[in-house]
This record gives C-alpha cells, sequence and structure tokens, in this order.
C-alpha cells in the first residue's frame, strides 16, 4: 500500500462561509512529489472546488506561494517528503486579504510595483556608446544591481513582513528592492525620480529591519540589505538637500 | 456590461506587452488593453532560459542567421518573414537593453553572445540562464510607464465576437468576482502562447493550453503547420522542467548509459573537446530528440522510474563555468533532482516544448479575418517551419509582437468600431453559457481531469517524435469521442469567485480543439520533415509537402486540412547538414 500523507488546506468559499476552515485530504507521499502536486492531485481526483493559483512548477513564475506549516513557501518548490509523517498545514499567504481558499488578493502589490517607477529614465547626457548601439556596462556594473533583478514577485516577503502586516500603506521589501534594481544600474538617471516614493511616510523608514523579507526570499535576493542602503542614500541625499538646494535635484 | 478599447491584446507575455507598448508608441491616443488569465510576470514567458538570437558580432551576417533557420525549418520557413526577422531581432534585442534588460556581458561591456544549436556563428544574447525571465519583467516594468495600457490581469477569454467579416472584440471573465464583460475593440491581437499542455510530459507551464489557438479556430481562422511539435532534447525526467540547450553550447555532452557520446552514431558529426557549431550536441532539436529514441532502441538508454533516460554531462565544465553561465540550471538539479550538476551526470529524455504551428498570419501579425492579429507562439508566420532553432522563439516574440502591434494600431485608427446587433447578441449568448450552462453542469458524470488525461495520453500514443498513419487514425477518432465526453463532464464548483474549475473546463475545450488539428495535420502529411517524422513514409517529399498545412474548422467541427505554399526568396530546398 502507498504512503499517504494528510493534508489540511484552508478553504474559503465567500459564497457560503464567513470564515474560513480547514478541510483534510489525504494524498500519495512520493519522493519527488512537491507540496503543490499534492494540491493538483486534490483538484484532479478529490475536490474539484479547491482554488489556489500555480503555472510553472519550477519556482520562477512565482505563482504558487503560500503559507506551509507555518512558513511562506513556494508551493512547487517545498517537497511533501520533508514534512513527513505530517499533516501539512496549507495556508494562503499571510497579510493579504483572501479571495478564495488559497488565493490571495494582490492588486495592492502589483500597484506599488508601478508606484516606484521600475523602467530605465535614460540620462539624456549619456546616450549609449557601444558598437552596436547598446549601453556599455561592464560585468562589475551588471553584478551591482543583478541580486535585485533576480525578484520572482512571489511576494513571500510582504507575507513575512512584520511591518507590511501592521501597516498594508508600507511599499514594502520587493518594491523597494525594485527601485533599487533600477538606482544602481549604470544606464539609470532616475534615482532623484523614485526618491518621493521611497524616503516618503511609506517608504524605507517604515522598515524596522527584522530581515524577515531576505530570509524568506526563495530566489536569494536582499530585499532588507536593498533598504538599509537606501536609507544611506536618502539621509545622505537629505543632509544635501538642507545644506545645498539643488544637488539633490540632480 | 461592456467596455471600449482601441485594440484589445489577450496574452500579457513577451509578444502581448511588447505589442502594448508598440500600439501606445505608434498612436498614443489609441488605448489599448492587454487581457491575460495570469498577471503578466506569471506568463509562460518567464521559463524561457537559454537566450534570443541576433546577428551582431563581427563575423556574423544577417544572411547566415537566414540560413540557419532555413535549413533548420526544413526549408518549410517562409524566406520573407525569416529575412524580416534576422533583420529586425538585433534591433529589437538592442531596445530591449536600452528599456534595462541585464543581459550579459563582455569584460569591455558589450553584450555577449554565445553559441546555441543549429547555428553557425555565436550570435544568442543572454541573460545568464534566465533570458526569458528577464525579458518578460523588463516588459512588463517598462509597460507601467505608458498610461494608454490598462490591464486585465485574471481574465480569462472565452470568445472572440466576429460580425460583418471582421473581429468586433471578446468576451473574458474576471477570475476574481466572477463578472463577465463584453470588451469591444478595433483590432484584436492573440498572444496567448502555446499548447504544450496537450501532452503529458512537456516543459510547459500549466497554463500553456492553447487558448488562443482554439479562439482563433473557432473563429474560422485557419491554424497553420500544427503537426510540428518540437521536442526538447533535455528535459528533467518526472517534472519535465527543462534544463537550457545553453548547457550544451557550454561545452556539455550527451552521453548513453555506457558514457559514449552516442550523436556521432547519428550523422551529427564527431565528437571534440571543445564544442563546434552546427555539430553534435550543437545540433538543432528535432535531430537530436530522434537520435534520444535510437538509443532507446538500441537498448543504449538507462532506465529511471519514469522511463528511460541518457545523460546530460556538465561535470567537465567546473563549478566556475556551471555558476557563472548555467546557475539555474545547478539550482534546477539540486532542488527537482537532488543531483548537483558539478559532480553527478543529469539524467534527460526529450520533452515536449515548442509548438512550431499556430493561427496563419502574415508578416505583419495579421491573420485572414480582418482585424485580427497574432504573435508569438501562439502564432504561425512561419519563420519556424518544421523546427525551430533554440534561441529564435524570443526573438520572434519580439519582432512579431512589434510588428503586430503596429498594424492593429494602424487597423484601429481607420476602422469604426462594431456594435450592431449582431455582436450583441453573440456576446449574450456568451454571457448565457458561461453563467448557466457552464457553472450549472454539476450533474456530469466525468471529472475533467480524467478527460485530459486521456486526452493527453492519446497524444503522446500517436503524434510523439515518431509518428504513424494507423495510430493517428486510431487518435482522430479517440479525441472526436473524448470532445463529446468533455462536453458533459462535471464542473464541481457552481461559485462565481476564482473559480478554476471552471477554466480548467474552458482550458480542456481549447485542448481539444488543437489536439484534433495537430492530429489530423499530422495525419495528412505523408512524410518526414523536421520534427513530423513518419514511419511509414520516412523521407521528404518537397513534390507533396514542400506546403503548409492549413486546419480549418468544419461545419460539423472537425478539423479540414488544405495547404498553402511556402515562400522562397534565395534559398532553394537542400540538403540539412549537420557536423560534415
Amino acid at each position: 500500500m502507498e504512503e499517504r500523507i494528510t493534508l489540511q488546506v484552508a478553504r474559503y468559499r465567500p459564497e457560503q462561509e464567513s470564515k474560513p476552515t480547514f478541510e483534510e485530504y489525504e494524498v500519495p507521499l512520493r519522493e519527488e512529489w512537491a507540496v503543490l502536486d499534492g494540491l493538483n492531485y486534490v483538484k484532479d481526483r478529490l475536490d474539484g472546488t479547491l482554488s489556489y493559483r500555480w503555472s510553472c512548477r519550477m519556482g520562477i513564475c512565482g505563482s504558487c506561494g503560500m503559507t506551509v506549516n507555518g512558513e511562506p513557501v513556494l508551493t512547487c518548490a517545498a517537497f511533501l517528503s520533508d514534512f513527513a509523517p505530517g499533516p501539512v498545514r496549507v495556508e494562503p499567504l499571510r497579510n493579504f486579504p483572501v479571495i478564495r481558499d488559497l488565493v490571495i488578493e494582490m492588486t495592492d502589490f502589483v500597484h506599488k510595483l508601478g508606484r516606484v517607477k521600475p523602467w530605465i529614465v535614460a540620462d539624456d547626457e549619456a546616450p549609449p556608446e557601444g558598437a552596436h548601439g547598446e549601453y556599455l556596462q561592464t560585468p562589475e556594473e551588471l553584478e551591482e544591481y543583478h541580486q535585485y533583478s533576480m525578484c520572482i514577485n512571489c511576494m513571500l516577503c510582504y507575507s513575512a513582513c512584520p511591518v507590511y502586516g501592521l501597516d498594508q500603506s508600507f511599499v514594502g521589501p520587493a518594491a523597494i528592492a525594485l527601485a533599487q534594481r533600477y538606482n544602481m544600474d549604470s544606464r539609470d538617471a532616475g534615482n532623484a525620480l523614485r526618491m518621493a516614493e521611497l524616503s516618503g511616510h511609506d517608504g524605507v523608514w517604515g522598515c524596522t529591519f527584522v530581515g524577515e523579507c531576505t530570509s524568506a526570499c526563495p530566489k536569494g535576493v536582499d530585499p532588507a540589505g536593498a533598504i538599509q542602503r537606501y536609507k544611506v542614500t536618502a539621509a545622505t541625499e537629505a543632509a544635501k538637500s538642507l545644506l545645498l538646494p539643488r544637488a539633490a535635484e540632480k | 456590461m461592456t467596455v471600449q478599447h482601441d485594440v484589445i491584446i489577450v496574452g500579457g507575455g513577451g509578444a502581448g506587452l511588447r505589442a502594448a507598448i508598440a500600439v501606445a508608441e505608434t498612436d498614443p491616443s489609441l488605448s489599448v488593453a492587454v487581457v491575460s488569465k495570469v498577471y503578466p510576470m506569471r506568463s509562460h514567458t518567464v521559463s524561457a532560459e537559454g537566450g534570443a538570437a541576433g546577428a551582431i558580432a563581427a563575423d556574423d551576417s544577417l544572411d547566415e542567421h537566414a540560413y540557419d533557420t532555413i535549413s533548420g525549418s526544413d526549408w518549410l520557413a517562409d524566406q520573407d518573414a525569416v529575412e524580416a526577422f534576422v533583420r529586425e531581432a538585433p534591433e529589437e534585442l538592442l531596445r530591449l537593453e536600452h528599456w534595462g534588460c541585464p543581459w550579459s556581458r563582455e569584460p569591455d561591456g558589450t553584450v555577449a553572445v554565445r553559441p546555441f544549436g543549429g547555428m553557425r556563428k555565436e550570435r544568442t544574447w543572454f541573460a545568464a540562464d534566465k533570458t526569458g525571465f528577464h525579458m518578460l519583467h523588463t516588459l512588463f516594468q517598462t509597460s507601467l510607464k505608458f498610461p494608454p495600457v490598462t490591464r486585465y490581469d485574471e481574465w480569462f477569454v472565452s470568445k472572440l465576437l466576429v460580425d460583418e467579416g471582421r473581429v468586433a472584440g471578446v468576451v473574458a471573465i474576471e477570475l476574481m468576482s466572477g463578472r463577465i464583460e463584453t470588451l469591444l475593440g478595433r483590432s484584436v491581437i492573440l498572444a496567448t502562447g502555446g499548447a504544450g499542455r496537450v501532452f503529458p510530459f512537456t516543459t510547459n507551464a500549466a497554463i500553456k493550453t492553447g487558448d488562443g489557438m482554439a479562439l482563433a479556430y473557432r473563429a474560422g481562422v485557419p491554424l497553420k503547420d500544427l503537426e510540428f511539435v518540437q521536442y526538447h532534447p533535455t528535459g528533467l525526467p518526472f517534472t519535465g522542467i527543462l534544463i537550457t540547450e545553453a548547457a550544451r553550447a557550454e561545452g556539455g555532452w550527451l552521453l548513453n548509459k555506457d558514457g559514449y557520446r552516442y550523436l556521432q552514431d547519428y550523422d551529427l558529426g564527431q565528437p571534440t573537446e571543445q564544442p563546434v557549431l552546427r555539430s553534435m550536441e550543437l545540433g538543432p532539436r528535432d535531430r537530436v530528440s530522434q537520435a534520444f529514441v535510437g538509443e532507446v532502441e538500441k537498448g543504449r538508454a538507462a532506465d529511471s522510474p519514469y522511463g528511460p533516460v541518457t545523460y546530460l554531462d556538465l561535470r567537465h565544465l567546473g563549478a566556475k563555468v556551471i555558476d557563472t553561465k548555467l546557475p539555474f540550471v545547478r539550482e534546477l538539479c539540486r532542488k527537482y533532482e537532488k543531483i548537483d550538476p558539478v559532480t553527478d551526470l543529469i539524467p534527460i529524455r526529450p520533452v515536449v516544448h515548442y509548438s512550431m504551428g499556430g493561427v496563419h498570419t502574415d508578416i505583419d501579425g495579421a491573420t485572414p479575418l480582418p482585424g485580427l492579429y497574432a504573435a508569438g507562439e501562439v502564432a504561425c508566420v512561419s519563420i519556424n517551419g518544421a523546427n525551430r532553432l533554440g534561441s529564435n522563439s524570443l526573438p520572434e516574440l519580439l519582432v512579431f509582437g512589434a510588428r503586430a502591434g503596429v498594424a492593429a494600431a494602424r487597423h484601429a485608427a481607420q476602422t469604426e468600431p462594431l456594435a450592431g446587433p449582431a455582436v450583441e447578441a453573440q456576446a449574450a449568448d456568451e454571457h448565457r453559457r458561461l453563467a448557466q450552462d457552464l457553472l450549472g453542469r454539476r450533474d456530469g458524470t466525468e471529472r475533467l481531469a480524467d478527460i485530459r488525461e486521456q486526452l493527453q495520453h492519446t497524444m503522446e500514443g500517436s503524434a510523439g517524435i515518431y509518428r504513424d498513419g494507423s495510430s493517428l487514425a486510431k487518435a482522430a477518432g479517440a479525441l472526436r469521442e473524448l470532445q463529446e465526453r468533455a462536453g458533459s463532464a462535471t464542473i464541481d464548483d457552481p461559485s462565481r469567485t476564482f473559480n478554476t474549475e471552471l477554466t480548467s473546463a474552458l482550458e480542456l475545450s481549447a485542448m481539444l480543439d488543437v489536439a484534433e488539428c495537430v492530429v489530423h495535420s499530422a495525419l495528412r502529411r505523408e512524410e518526414s520533415r523536421g520534427a513530423h517524422q513518419r514511419t511509414d513514409f520516412p523521407a521528404r517529399n518537397d513534390d507533396k509537402f514542400l506546403a503548409h498545412s492549413v486546419a480549418t474548422r468544419d461545419p460539423d467541427g472537425v478539423p479540414h486540412v488544405s495547404y498553402l505554399p511556402v515562400t522562397i526568396t534565395r534559398w532553394p530546398p537542400g540538403e540539412r547538414i549537420y557536423g560534415r
């Protein structure tokens, strides 16, 4: 007889329940199976009404973040065998409103990504000078911002962030790391444009530096480091603007 | 409720976002809707790894890129489209550079290029081995600075509206609320990607269910060359996760169970220490995947719980090269196979990866239905013919996404919106179908997942790397029966809120339509060309089949296959030569 493991899955169907409940499902415990494979087994074999997001099942699309046994993880990269003998408790990501079952509402998060102006602001005085018309960027310059460009927008860091949990207006770890991804790109001249958002009321100063975001990140991005680094920039720019009112504009 | 846009783009991956930006740049007064069943950064472009081809090296030329693409296609590509493609690919890749794509660099700061399969020069731009991920995020982030672009994230398009012989808009359902909406538009661009999920073992993400192909097909638009399904030679067993061709471009070897570099037995050249372009492990994907089957038949593949495997050997590259050039390969192997490519062989097997065929378009992405465009994997322009070369699909979605965007913008600026009673009646029918027929269908006897599995099993059994007439004919019958059964399968979930059972039903229906076209087109093509290998017709037959197949929907719902000529400009059909 095949070994099995119990999933305790959070259910919330707003049309029939006023608050979340848990439902238990027995699924095969197989060496290669991720928690997501267990959920797919439930959906396909046991209960078609279970809703959750997933797509690439290789840890790059960022869809399948959930809370498993209390921790925010990508369910395609968390294996059932690591939770044996179970049970495995699967809940939606924390700190977000729940739409249904394991599906959280992410409109606020996506809106925040746009607010930090995550695109190259060209410096008209420094046009591309490469032989093919590209901006030259040495491997060292690429390395400066590279880790911040690795964010897959899975939102595990928001789920782990105690500040965001208390105050949803905090722009939050991934959006700040994204802003820094562009601020530190040698092709970009948009630092000043992003400053209002980053150093304003809901920006970096809200962070109390507990570092939960960095520990939760499945892709080795260090949002906490980005935030601390930006605090130094923001403090320097603020001091400059007091001493030399026009220096901060550049 | 009804809303109106000038251009509606279905799909928010690489092609859709590139098209959206092109519309906004062509005419900022136009309103653009990007309607996608997932948030754009979840789109499957994100999974592309190895790179994007565009000839820029001093020793390279556009003609060489064109020749490699055309010979790689087994001469089925349209050569005018290929010429436009190779010309515009470097410009598009450069545009991505200006938008911030973190391309890997040479020490002097110029863009680096790497070798790739079937390419005679080093011309593949890359961002380590997460090229698609970086391109998609760059496009998404850049799209945010264009105010005319309105996104409908997590909206599922279920129908194209057509009246007076042209496209009028779409009907879509918002997943979060279950709200069904009619979106009217003067132009519609399909950018929904491929259909790999019609097979059981695929690199394709769960969302790759051929939705856009089915939308077009049902609206009377032909699907072209659908029998050409690409198997990527190196997928991880069980998951089907892609191990990029860049692993071989950087010097990886394919070994059978005896440690022998078996490609030398399949007319792909002789093994050398350093990789040689257009040779051995840098051969084209169709030939390398076919060689795997040869090894299995000779008993030289190894056994695994998930069927026969051969091995990808990267050990001689060392940790430094692997960590710099192939970090994602190492991450995926560690996570999903519990092995380390620095010290271990990677078990691999060919895996369904890409659809060369798709919605029939011209060189501007225009389909035969006025106002309807398609770009990216959903479309067949065709630059890929019978076999796509690795690293041509990413520049393809940029070049033809941009072209479709420009053409759709011009069309929209010149046309009046359609909103007559006929469109309203079609929309009302679709609203009713979604809200009543599908959400109320709880009395079926079969599960959607069971039918989907049988569909995938049927496809693997008949339309795999090698095919024959009798299996294909049997599959055609089986698929007909599955169509009937899918129409009455139960939909467990009656909820309006984020109902993924409803989307599964819509996806299954698209998959069945696409699968039928694949099988019928494969059955009719009595020759072997590129990725379509018939054991009963083992030779290429240019007299009869140097032609695109086009499948249209008969009144009774069955595909009808006919043929269109291939455009030959400067490269007459010849022998495909690799490694000699």
